[in-house]
């Protein structure tokens, strides 16, 4: 049973990547369409009220300087409003101003789609910041990321045209894709039990006859963009594994849903951009593959539990149930710890502290590779760094100048290419050598031995991959944790996109190659071989000392 | 969109952060407020119940929770639910986040086993399911699964005097099996067991 659920929610999502993926190559090819009708009155009256006077295409500085500008003003009102939320409405349970750092490290969190939390929400922000501060930027850091990677789509597959216009994909973004989905998916998940009100923390007698607290709000509404957004920042402390949240199985199945098959279909829009789909597929089929690995990583290693409790004595068929919840049981907790490590959403339905060593090695490795479907957009752009990495290195072996979709790979490619594919394990690996170094990073540590460097790595590793969950366990709420994964995660989303922004600038002013016998092809199983031993191999080689050195002395110890 | 690379003469740094800000209001509106508060709205009209927590009333109509959010069942007479470190207190959520080779943990299980077999003399520790001695993520888990009832049965039979057979009967119709008969995993909702439990200990 176990294993069948998982394959019927992978079955779906193979389903929808078409279907999804003709519709969201349809928004943004700028080719009339039906949508236009339906959607292009209101984008009309959106385009008067930001005053965009023409939509003409912008060389890739302008498009960087305009999704750069967009991101600091959204970041300056949001700070301003954590900062004054006790002096502002929607606030029945009294909660006060947020502090200094952790305001900056919440909102640079939900400015770059990292969604790492440092607060709670139950306590730490009212309603208005729930809705005007985190629900907002969960639509417009999806929104952001989603355009850059059309951009980069546009650069790597146009003839001698521009990557679009920033605020004309922003738009679209939101009006054709992620607001209606969030109300679609926002009324089915109040259909099945969650909650959705401006009602205050609730209190009550039990049943025994003591008092409960239980705190709600509009929870649906931010539920949906959440994983819409592969945002993944839960409005409860827990995260996606509290019942009002992701209350069965079903709701669980539509969270999954919600956050992969956007960055599932990109590859196959990005097929449709460059007029091949067998280019989409190759890397569908690549990611997948990895995903595969990860997940019977996970699945396995949670199933046969934990040695140590095992060994008591107890009846632990089930598998590893510390940090699970009944409901969703050792294959839906799995698939969706698998599921958002992969689409960088960072939303929990189990603690990843509790997982078993090797299980949380499964998350931990789909963050450092950062290429298994990725978040919105920044999974296919990183793996598309890879494939053009990969074409490098054949063409170095054939002594060919290497070219990618018709068009030579040069030195300035590869430069920015090394630059974004470097940043990644740099800003994990150093950051972590510096919090062990010092007594500020070393006192947060809860867990012993091995598994506190574990719980170190992943912070910086879920920072640097815009992810955001965490092993919780790590006490981060101090200024130490909030300025540095704060920067960790400034660097992690800007660095790359704005090398590969360059990278598509840079491309797609080049000179068509025409294609012949002597072509390295790029659709082909050779290619989809060489891709996934790429990603392999650079991933290996820089991350294998830190991850012997956490989950695997633990898990070797625990027998 | 036309497909020239335009440069536009008010096309300055300048120009493009006015549109950034009028379009960060604009979505702040947009997103932020009108999208939540409609939909709040929408949910608050048709589907009532479930948009304000699925809370359940006891037999004098009086909230006594909410049928998604577990509470603590400190009297042995009732069934067990999970272990929780924040002891059902649903003004937050969380548990201890304990690695598997945590040594606290090791003892916690190792202290919850000890307390089993002095309450439940009559079940054998093999019996016991690994999920009713550990933590469950949210802390708040509002299920247990069915075998974690039927364990407990011979307990309460004793310190009520309610037959076993009418237990397992109790059991078996709270037991709730897979979400379209696939998802998920069989399970059995603690507060509506024992709101039952009760019914049935005090006729």
């Amino acid at each position: 049973m176990g294993i069948l659920q998982i394959v019927i929610v992978l079955a779906v999502l193979v389903l929808l990547v078409k279907p999804v993926g003709t519709y969201v190559y349809h928004v943004f090819s700028n080719e009339k369409s039906r949508q236009d009708r339906i959607f292009g009155p209101f984008e009309k009256i959106i385009y008067v009220l930001i005053g965009l006077k023409n939509r003409d295409g912008m060389t890739w500085k302008k498009y960087a300087l305009s999704f750069l500008l967009t991101n600091i003003v959204l970041t300056a009102v949001g700070y301003l409003i954590l900062r004054l939320q006790k002096y502002l409405p929607f606030n029945p349970s009294g909660i006060d101003n947020m502090e200094q750092t952790l305001s900056f490290n919440t909102i640079i969190s939900f400015m770059t789609n990292t969604n790492l939390q440092h607060y709670s929400g139950e306590s730490g922000v009212s309603y208005f910041s729930q809705m005007a501060v985190i629900t907002m930027m969960m639509f417009t850091s999806a929104a952001t990321g989603f355009s850059v990677a059309m951009a980069f789509i546009r650069g790597i597959t146009s003839k001698g045209e521009t990557i679009g216009n920033f605020f004309e994909d922003f738009v679209k973004a939101h009006t054709r894709i992620f607001i209606p989905a969030a109300v679609l998916v926002t009324l089915l998940l109040v259909a099945l039990q969650v909650p959705l009100t401006l009602n205050p923390t609730l209190t009550i007698t039990t049943l025994e006859g003591a008092v409960q607290s239980i705190a709600m709000g509009p929870v649906a509404a931010l539920e949906s963009i959440k994983h819409l957004g592969t945002n993944g920042g839960g409005f409860f402390g827990v995260n996606s594994a509290h019942p009002f949240e992701n209350p069965n199985s079903l709701t669980n199945i539509v969270e999954i849903l919600s956050m992969w098959t956007l960055p599932a279909a990109l590859p196959y829009v990005y097929g449709r951009f460059a007029k091949n789909r067998k280019q989409g597929w190759v890397v569908f089929s690549a990611m997948m593959t990895l995903f595969l690995l990860f997940l019977s990583l996970i699945y396995f290693s949670e199933l046969r539990g934990n040695p140590a409790i095992n060994a008591m004595g107890i009846d632990s068929s089930q598998g590893s149930m510390e940090g699970k919840e009944v409901r969703f049981g050792i294959p839906q907790s799995s698939l969706f710890s698998a599921v958002t490590t992969a689409a960088t959403t960072g939303t929990v339905n189990n603690m990843h502290d509790t997982l078993t060593p090797l299980g949380g090695l499964g998350t931990l490795g789909e963050m450092m590779l950062n290429v298994v479907f990725g978040g919105k957009g920044v999974g296919l752009i990183n793996m598309l760094m890879y494939a053009m990495l990969g074409v490098f290195l054949c063409g170095l072996m054939v002594g060919r100048t290497p070219e990618f979709l018709g068009r030579k790979i040069e030195p300035r490619e590869m430069k920015l290419i090394a630059i974004a594919i470097l940043a990644h394990p740099f800003i994990i690996l150093a950051p972590t050598a510096i919090a062990f170094l010092t007594d500020l990073g070393q006192g947060s540590i809860s867990n012993p031995g091995s598994h506190g460097i574990t719980q170190v790595l992943y912070e910086y590793t879920s920072s640097a991959a815009n992810n955001g969950s965490g092993f919780e366990g790590l006490a981060d709420n101090t200024p130490f944790w909030n300025m540095t994964t704060g920067l960790v995660m400034l660097f992690g989303r800007y660095i790359s996109m704005i090398a590969m922004l360059a990278v598509a600038g840079s491309l797609v002013r080049k000179q068509w190659v025409p294609e012949t016998v002597g072509t390295f092809r790029t659709d082909n199983k050779l290619f989809y071989g060489i891709l996934i031993g790429t990603v392999l191999i650079i991933g290996a080689l820089t991350f294998l000392p830190a991850i012997v050195l956490g989950p695997i002395a633990e898990h070797l110890k625990l027998g | 969109m036309s497909n020239r690379a335009a440069s536009y003469p008010g096309a300055t740094g300048v120009s493009y952060f006015i549109v950034a800000l009028r379009a960060s209001i604009v979505f702040i509106i947009l997103c932020g407020i009108i999208y939540p508060l409609a939909t709040t709205g929408i949910a608050q009209a048709i589907m009532p119940h479930n948009a304000n927590g699925s809370l359940i009333k006891d037999s004098s109509g009086n909230v006594i929770g909410s049928e998604l959010i577990g509470q603590s069942f400190a009297d042995p007479k009732y069934f067990q639910g999970r272990v929780s470190s924040i002891d059902y207190n649903a003004a937050g959520s969380g548990s201890n986040n304990y690695a598997p080779s945590n040594p606290d943990m090791l003892q916690r299980t190792q202290d919850s086993i000890d307390a089993w077999k002095k309450n439940n003399p009559d079940v054998p520790v093999s019996k016991l399911p690994i999920a009713l001695i550990t933590n469950s993520g949210s802390g708040l888990d509002p299920h247990i699964t069915p075998e974690s009832a039927e364990v407990q049965i011979p307990r309460i039979s004793n310190l009520t005097g309610v037959a076993v057979a009418e237990l397992e009967k109790l059991v078996l119709k709270h037991t709730e099996g897979r979400d379209l008969g696939l998802f998920g995993e069989p399970r059995i909702n603690v507060l509506k067991l024992n709101l039952d439990l009760q019914a049935l200990i005090k006729s």
